[in-house]
């Protein structure tokens, strides 16, 4: 097998994503080993995610490998000026392989470039992040024992929520029924409406988050609608409470229906539906931790049904 | 087949380079990739020129010059129709569009500040998405900027 970066999701195609879920399936249930016995792997977080950062690591560490890095940037030379492409030249002396998330866009694609060790991109500013969107894949397939055909409710912030993207890119390859649902000022961009046309996947856009789109789906992916997106005040206040889901919303969903939201929420998943069997949003992040092993060793070129 | 008014302009020039079929609101962009403001070269510009197919056109005329693929390139980015004649002895040795090409490196600045293109010592890198009315898409952030409105480096 040979090592590779990933970088954006669009960097894999259908069997890809399989082979990597398939291989999340087997961390879930062989989530110790030392496959990485030996292996150092570096973690260096330009901007810091205590989250992300957290699920890497549990990842390396479970997998028997040893974790080098930094939290922020801060506490690293790029402070004192230092060029990424020098910061990841030098790491890749002491590493076999890095784990980056950076403020700038780009910045990933670019480290993979240089000719160091594998890059595996954990978030570059607005543009990737591809563990989420495996994370999010791996999740889907596990509570609904497929990805093909199924109808996906994406609510909230669509127009700069990264994930959704990243997600409805890949989605693309098993052919779902999707809904939009979001105000006219975070609606879903015209290239990805675009992109649903090219690839044959049904699409309805909403303003409303009716019944009706709650009862059609099989899963609702929520997103945070952040307050800095909107240039008027007045017009987050009008919107904020229209695309929160709360349990009395709850009783038309199919018994199979399973809400995910990338965290951290703010309100637009009321408490009261965490209770909920439809409530999947905290197994959702366990599942990032499988998702980043089967990342990590399909990086460094191990397979583990081979060992 | 070339116009008239068109052949008479290549006469004009025993050696060198005419470009042609600029669209008119390009003009002065083109004028500037060449970098024919610090030349000693004799250069003639005509503008609002009536043309074929277009509104109105212009053209440059520069003796003494070929121009490197490299700023031919730019002049495919803001001037996707403009067409090149090398002149020989005072005759078209050459003619033929400007090529965009499916790539381009170092030639367009990427219009996102948060891209790292504009933040580390590395060239740009931008893949053409369409072609008649050139789009271009940063290989690195992804934003997309058109060929009007790049900033050629
Ligand atoms: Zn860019």
């Amino acid at each position: 097998m040979k090592k590779q970066s990933l970088v954006a999701i669009d960097d894999l195609n259908r069997s890809e994503i399989l082979a990597l879920l398939e291989r999340a399936r087997y961390f879930e249930q062989h989530p110790n080993s030392h496959l990485l016995e030996g292996k150092v792997v570096a973690t260096l977080f330009f901007e810091p995610s205590t989250r992300t950062r957290l699920s890497f690591e549990t990842a390396v560490n479970r997998l028997g490998g040893r974790v080098i890095g930094f939290s922020d940037a801060a506490t690293s030379s790029t402070s004192k000026g230092e060029t990424l492409n020098d910061t990841i030249k030098m790491v890749s002396n002491y590493a076999d392989l890095i784990v980056m998330r950076h403020h700038l866009e780009g910045a990933a694609r670019y480290a993979s470039e240089i000719g160091g060790v594998p890059i595996v991109n954990a978030g570059d500013g607005a543009n990737q992040h591809p563990s989420q969107t495996m994370l999010d894949l791996y999740s889907i397939m596990k509570t609904q024992g497929k990805l093909e055909g199924l109808t996906i409710t994406m609510v909230g912030d669509l127009k700069y929520g990264r994930t959704v993207h990243s997600l409805l890119q890949a989605l693309r390859y098993f052919k779902p029924v999707m809904h939009f649902v979001a105000s006219k000022e975070l609606e879903m961009p015209r290239e990805y409406i675009r992109l649903c046309e090219e690839n044959g996947i049904e699409y309805y856009e909403h303003t409303d988050f009716s019944p009706e789109v709650i009862a059609a789906s099989d899963i609702i992916y929520m997103t945070r609608v952040q307050r800095e997106r909107f240039p008027d005040l007045a017009e987050y206040e009008k919107v904020k409470n229209l695309y929160t889901l709360r349990r009395s919303m709850l009783d038309v969903a199919k018994p199979n229906m399973r809400i995910l939201h990338p965290l951290p929420r703010v309100n637009e998943i009321d408490r009261d539906v965490d209770g909920s069997t439809h409530a999947y949003y905290f197994e959702q992040a366990r599942n990032g931790v499988y998702a980043r092993q089967a990342i990590i060793t399909n990086a460094l070129g191990i397979d583990p049904l081979e060992k | 087949m070339t116009s008239t008014k068109t052949e008479l302009a290549v006469a004009a020039l025993r050696n060198g380079t005419v470009i042609d079929h600029i669209p008119a609101s390009a003009l002065f962009r083109a004028v500037h990739i060449l970098g024919i403001e610090d030349m000693p070269n004799r250069v003639t510009i005509g503008n609002n020129l009536p043309g074929k197919h277009m509104e109105s056109k212009g053209i440059i005329k520069i003796e003494g010059v070929e121009f490197d693929r490299d700023v031919l390139n730019k002049i495919a980015v803001v001037a996707p129709t403009a067409t090149i004649n090398i002149i020989r002895d005072y005759a078209v040795a050459e003619k033929h569009p400007v090529e965009l090409p499916e790539t381009l490196i170092g030639t367009v600045r990427c219009p996102n500040p948060k891209c790292i293109t504009n933040n580390e010592p590395m060239d740009t890198r931008f893949d053409v998405t369409e072609r008649s009315t050139p789009i271009l898409r940063c290989h690195y952030c992804n934003h997309c900027v058109s060929g009007t409105e790049a900033e050629i480096i």
